[in-house]
C-alpha cells in the first residue's frame, strides 16, 4: 500500500508539472467556472450599508503579529486587534504595571509570541460565544480571552512542552484545551547530544481544564508520547465525545534536514486520546507528580494582572494508562485533523499525500474492541489502515491541509500547493466543486465549521502568498484573505481583503450570540485598583524614598492634579490614571515625554499606571493621547523635575 | 356625593401610588454622538440617568458651559415630595370615604395648587440651571441660556432636548383630570338637586346622602 501511495502521489505531481508547462491552469482539474470574483452580485452580498451591522464576528489569528484581529463577515470590517501574546503600544498592553504580568513566563518577561489558532469555548458541541482561546506556539502557552471585554484575561504556560502548534482545540462542553508539542525534545530537559533524538526525545499532549464557570485554566494533565511532530488537532463530538485527535509527522524521528529526512514514511500518525480514560487513570493514581515550573498569569476583575508560579505537572505514559492512545495510520505527513459536525468522520490533511483519509470512528472503536492491530509503537496499539478508513478522496488536488465542514454533509479542504478549496461529500469521498483562491491556501474557516453546528453561508480562505492581489507596498505584502460563499452548490469568490500578521485559523460566530453581552464601561464604585482614584478628591502624590506614586484622574477635558512639582532626576516616578468617566467609548490617553515605554489607554473605569524615570532636569508636559472631546488639546499638565536631592517637598494641585 | 364620583376619586387617589414606581418627568438629550440616548428620569424622590450613569455624563457634559452639577442630595423638594404625594392620596380616600361634596372641592382645590407648584418649582430649577453658569467656563456665548424646556422641545447647542411627562407624570394627570370629572359631576347634582331636592334623594339614597 505504501508504494501504491508513493506512486500516486508522483504521478499526481508529475502530471502537474507537465500541466503548468503546457498551460498557465492549474492542476484542480477543474469544472469550475468561476471567475476572480468581482461581480455585482458578489458585490450586492457583501456590502453592509454604514450603520448597519455584519452578520458574523470571525476571529482570525495575528500569527507572528502575536494579537487576534476580529473582522465582520461578509464586510471584511476589521472591528478591533486583541493585544494577546505580543507587546501592544497603542494600548499600553504589556506595558503598563497593571498588564505586565500577563507576558510572564518561566523564561521571564516575553514581549512577542506566535499566535496561531483561534478556538471558541463550546456547550455541546456548538460555539457559545463565551471565551476564545488562542495558542502561543514559541513559548508554549495559551490564552482566553473574553468576549465580554474583548479582552486577554488569562495566559497559561504549558511546561515540558516545545512549540505549542497542535492547540487549543477545545472538547464539546470546553472540559479541556488541549496542547501538544509540535517540537519533541527532552523531557525533563537535559543537556544531551541532538543525535540522542530517538531515545531520549519526548512529546507531551496536555490536557487543561477549563472552569466552566469563570473560564479559568488549570493543567490536569500529560501525556508523554514518542518523539514526533504534534502538529494539529481536534476533539471528538457526539458519538466521538471523550476523544481527541492529534496528527504527527516525524514519525522517522529526524532531527535534522526534516523536510526530507520527516518525509520518507507513507504513512505517520494520528494519535487518539481517550481522555476520559485519562482521567481515570489520574483518578487512580496512575499519573506521576513531576516537577516543573511555569507561570500562570491572571487578569482580575479588578483589572490588575497577577502571575502565579506553579511547581508541578501530573504525567501519564501510554504504557501506565492501557487503552488511553491508539495510533490510526494517515498518510503522509498529516496536518490538519478534523472532526465532521455528527462526530463520526475524522478527515487528515496529509501534506503530501495524493488523497484525503477519512477515519471512521465507530470503525476504530471496532477496531480497538477487536484488537485489530497492525503493531505497536513504543507500546502504543496501531490500528489497521484498511479497518478504520471510511474512504479516501480520490485526487483532491495538491497539498491537502484543512478541513473545515458545512450543514449539509459537505467537507471543505484548503490545496497549498494546487491553491484552491475542494468541496467534497463526507458520506462517500465525492469531489463536488473545487474554486481557486491567491495564493497558497493555508487555513480555511466556516463559521461553526469545527463544530456540531456550522453556520454554512460562508468560507474564509486564509492565504500564505499575497504576491499582485492588491496594490503593492515594497517587499513586505500583507496576507491576503478571500471571502467565499458556499451558501449553493457551486462555491464563488465573493471578496478580498489583506490581513494583519500570518492568520492560521480563525473562528466565526453568528453576531447575535455575543454582541448583545459586550461591557460598555468598567463601574468606576468597582475599581479596586490600590493606586487608583473614585473622584477627583482623591488624587494623590505620595513620595516614599525614591519612588513617587501620583494617584492621577482623567475626565473630559482634564487631568487631577495637572501642575506637579518636587520630582527628582533618577526618581521612579508612577502615573497611576484612572479614567473618571462612566460613558461608552470615552478613553483616556495618556503620555509624558521621555518615557522609555509606550502610551496608556485607559477605559472608562480603569485605573492603568505607567512608570517613568525623569532623566534630566525641566518642566516636562504630558496629555491626553485619544481624541476625548472638543477640549482635548487642552487635556494636559506639567509635571517639574528638578535635580536630585535639590527638589521642593510635593507639590500638587487637586481639590481638597 | 354619586357612588360615581367616590369612586372616580378614590380610583385618582389610588393612581398617585404610580408615582411610587414609576418616574414623573422625562427629559432627553439628543445628539450625533449618543445614539444610545442620554437623558434624565426624574421621579418624587431621586434624578436619575435615563442610562446607567446618564446622570453623571450629563454633568459632565454641562461643565463646559458651566453648568451647575446636578446633585440630587442637595434639592430637598426630593426629600418631602413623597410626604406631599401620600397626603394627596389620603386626602383623596378620605374624600372618596366622606362623600362630602364641600370637601371633594376643596381637595381639587389643593390638588391644583399642589401641581401648579411643583411645575413652577420644577421650572425654577430648570431657570436656575439654565442661567446660573461659572462665568470662566469653557464655553460661554453671550445671550445663550441652557435652561430645557418645561415641556416639548428646544435645541441646545449641539443637543435637542425634550421635557415630557413620564409614566408617573401621566398618572398624576389622570388622577387630577379624575377628580376635575368628580367635582363637575357633584357640581351637576347639587344644581339638578336645588332645582328638584326629592328627586336627587331618592337617586342618591342611602348612599349619597340627603345634602345640598
Amino acid at each position: 500500500m505504501s508504494t501504491r501511495h508513493r506512486i500516486r502521489l508522483t504521478g499526481t505531481l508529475v502530471a502537474c508539472a507537465v500541466a503548468a508547462t503546457l498551460v498557465a491552469a492549474s492542476c484542480s482539474r477543474s469544472s469550475s467556472t468561476q471567475t476572480a470574483g468581482g461581480t455585482a452580485d458578489a458585490a450586492q452580498k457583501v456590502y453592509v450599508p454604514p450603520g448597519q451591522y455584519d452578520e458574523f464576528y470571525a476571529f482570525v489569528s495575528g500569527g507572528f503579529s502575536g494579537n487576534m484581529p476580529v473582522y465582520a463577515l461578509p464586510s471584511g470590517r476589521l472591528l478591533r486587534d486583541i493585544p494577546v501574546f505580543s507587546q501592544y503600544p497603542e494600548k499600553g498592553w504589556g506595558y503598563s504595571e497593571q498588564t505586565k504580568p500577563m507576558l510572564m513566563t518561566s523564561y521571564g518577561f516575553i514581549p512577542w509570541d506566535d499566535a496561531h489558532h483561534p478556538e471558541l469555548s463550546q456547550t455541546d458541541g456548538i460555539p457559545d460565544g463565551r471565551w476564545v482561546f488562542v495558542n502561543a506556539n514559541n513559548t508554549p502557552r495559551i490564552a482566553r480571552i473574553s468576549l465580554k471585554t474583548f479582552d486577554t484575561e488569562e495566559i497559561i504556560e504549558i511546561p515540558n512542552s516545545a512549540g505549542n502548534h497542535s492547540s487549543p482545540f477545545v472538547t464539546q462542553n470546553t472540559e479541556y484545551t488541549v496542547a501538544g508539542t509540535r517540537f519533541s525534545v527532552p523531557i525533563p530537559q537535559a543537556d544531551i547530544s541532538i543525535s540522542e533524538y530517538k531515545n531520549r526525545f519526548a512529546g507531551s499532549l496536555s490536557f487543561i481544564k477549563v472552569d466552566s464557570a469563570t473560564g479559568r485554566m488549570a493543567i490536569a494533565f500529560q501525556i508523554l508520547m514518542p518523539g514526533f511532530d504534534y502538529d494539529l488537532s481536534h476533539s471528538g463530538k457526539g458519538p466521538s465525545h471523550g476523544w481527541s485527535f492529534f496528527t504527527s509527522y516525524n514519525s522517522e524521528g529526524a532531527h535534522t534536514l526534516l523536510e526530507k529526512n520527516a518525509s520518507q514514511r507513507d504513512k505517520d500518525f494520528i494519535a487518539a486520546i481517550n481522555w476520559k480514560q485519562a482521567e481515570q487513570c489520574v483518578a487512580d493514581g496512575k499519573a506521576v507528580v513531576t516537577p516543573s515550573r511555569y507561570y500562570h498569569n491572571v487578569m482580575g476583575e479588578n483589572q490588575v494582572a497577577t502571575s502565579e508560579v506553579l511547581t508541578s505537572t501530573k504525567v501519564l505514559t501510554p504504557a501506565t494508562c492501557p487503552g488511553m492512545v491508539y495510533y490510526l495510520p494517515t498518510p503522509k505527513s498529516p496536518h490538519g485533523v478534523d472532526v465532521n459536525p455528527s462526530g463520526e468522520f475524522i478527515a487528515a490533511g496529509g501534506k503530501l499525500a495524493s488523497v484525503i483519509p477519512v477515519h471512521s470512528f465507530a470503525k476504530m472503536m471496532k477496531a480497538i474492541e477487536g484488537k485489530s492491530f497492525e503493531g505497536e509503537v513504543s507500546g502504543i496499539p496501531v490500528l489497521k489502515y484498511d479497518e478504520i478508513i471510511s474512504c479516501e478522496v480520490k485526487e483532491p488536488g495538491l497539498g491537502p491541509l484543512h478541513t473545515e465542514f458545512d450543514d449539509k454533509g459537505n467537507g471543505y479542504t484548503s490545496m497549498f500547493l494546487s491553491s484552491e478549496v475542494v468541496k467534497w461529500r463526507v458520506s462517500d469521498c465525492t469531489v463536488l466543486d473545487r474554486l481557486p483562491t491567491y495564493y497558497s491556501l493555508g487555513h480555511i474557516m466556516i463559521p461553526g465549521g469545527d463544530s456540531r453546528k456550522p453556520w454554512g453561508k460562508y468560507l474564509l480562505a486564509m492565504n500564505k502568498i499575497t504576491k499582485d492581489r492588491y496594490l503593492p507596498t515594497g517587499p513586505e505584502l500583507n496576507q491576503a484573505a478571500q471571502l467565499i460563499d458556499i451558501s449553493g452548490d457551486k462555491m464563488q469568490m465573493l471578496l478580498d481583503f489583506p490581513t494583519i500578521g500570518e492568520p492560521h485559523y480563525a473562528q466565526g460566530i453568528p453576531a447575535s450570540v455575543i454582541k448583545d453581552n459586550q461591557v460598555r464601561t468598567y463601574p468606576l464604585a468597582d475599581n479596586k485598583d490600590p493606586f487608583g482614584s473614585k473622584s477627583e478628591k482623591e488624587a494623590n502624590v505620595v513620595r516614599k524614598g525614591n519612588r513617587v506614586d501620583i494617584s492621577m484622574t482623567a475626565i473630559r477635558s482634564h487631568f487631577v492634579p495637572d501642575n506637579i512639582e518636587g520630582i527628582q532626576v533618577g526618581d521612579s516616578v508612577y502615573f497611576h490614571i484612572t479614567n473618571l468617566e462612566q460613558d461608552w467609548d470615552v478613553p483616556h490617553g495618556f503620555a509624558v515625554t521621555g518615557a522609555h515605554n509606550s502610551e496608556l489607554l485607559i477605559m472608562p473605569g480603569q485605573t492603568r499606571t505607567i512608570a517613568w524615570v525623569p532623566e534630566r532636569i525641566g518642566v516636562f508636559p504630558f496629555y491626553c493621547t485619544d481624541f476625548c472631546s472638543a477640549l482635548h488639546q487642552e487635556m494636559q499638565g506639567y509635571i517639574r523635575v528638578s535635580p536630585k536631592g535639590g527638589a521642593p517637598a510635593i507639590a500638587f494641585n487637586a481639590p481638597k | 356625593m354619586k357612588t360615581t364620583s367616590r369612586i372616580l376619586v378614590a380610583v385618582a387617589a389610588l393612581s398617585l401610588a404610580t408615582l411610587f414606581v414609576a418616574p414623573m418627568w422625562r427629559v432627553d438629550l439628543q445628539a450625533p454622538q449618543y445614539p444610545e440616548g442620554l437623558g434624565l428620569r426624574i421621579w418624587i424622590n431621586q434624578i436619575r440617568g435615563a442610562t446607567p450613569n446618564g446622570l453623571n455624563s450629563i454633568n459632565g457634559l454641562n461643565h463646559y458651559i458651566g453648568m451647575k452639577a446636578i446633585e440630587p442630595d442637595q434639592i430637598p423638594e426630593l426629600r418631602f415630595m413623597p410626604y406631599v404625594v401620600i397626603g394627596l392620596m389620603l386626602g383623596g380616600l378620605l374624600v372618596a370615604g366622606l362623600g362630602k361634596r364641600g370637601l371633594l372641592y376643596a381637595y381639587l382645590g389643593v390638588f391644583f395648587v399642589i401641581a401648579m407648584a411643583g411645575l413652577y418649582d420644577f421650572w425654577r430649577w430648570e431657570y436656575d440651571y439654565g442661567h446660573n453658569l461659572d462665568p470662566t467656563a469653557a464655553i460661554r456665548i453671550t445671550g445663550m441660556s441652557y435652561q430645557p424646556p418645561l415641556i416639548g422641545g428646544k435645541q441646545l447647542l449641539n443637543f435637542h432636548a425634550t421635557s415630557w411627562p413620564d409614566v408617573g407624570g401621566w398618572a398624576a394627570i389622570v388622577a387630577v383630570s379624575l377628580v376635575v370629572v368628580a367635582a363637575l359631576i357633584e357640581w351637576r347634582a347639587s344644581r339638578a338637586a336645588s332645582r328638584s331636592l326629592p328627586a336627587v334623594a331618592a337617586t342618591n339614597g342611602l348612599v349619597g346622602g340627603i345634602r345640598a
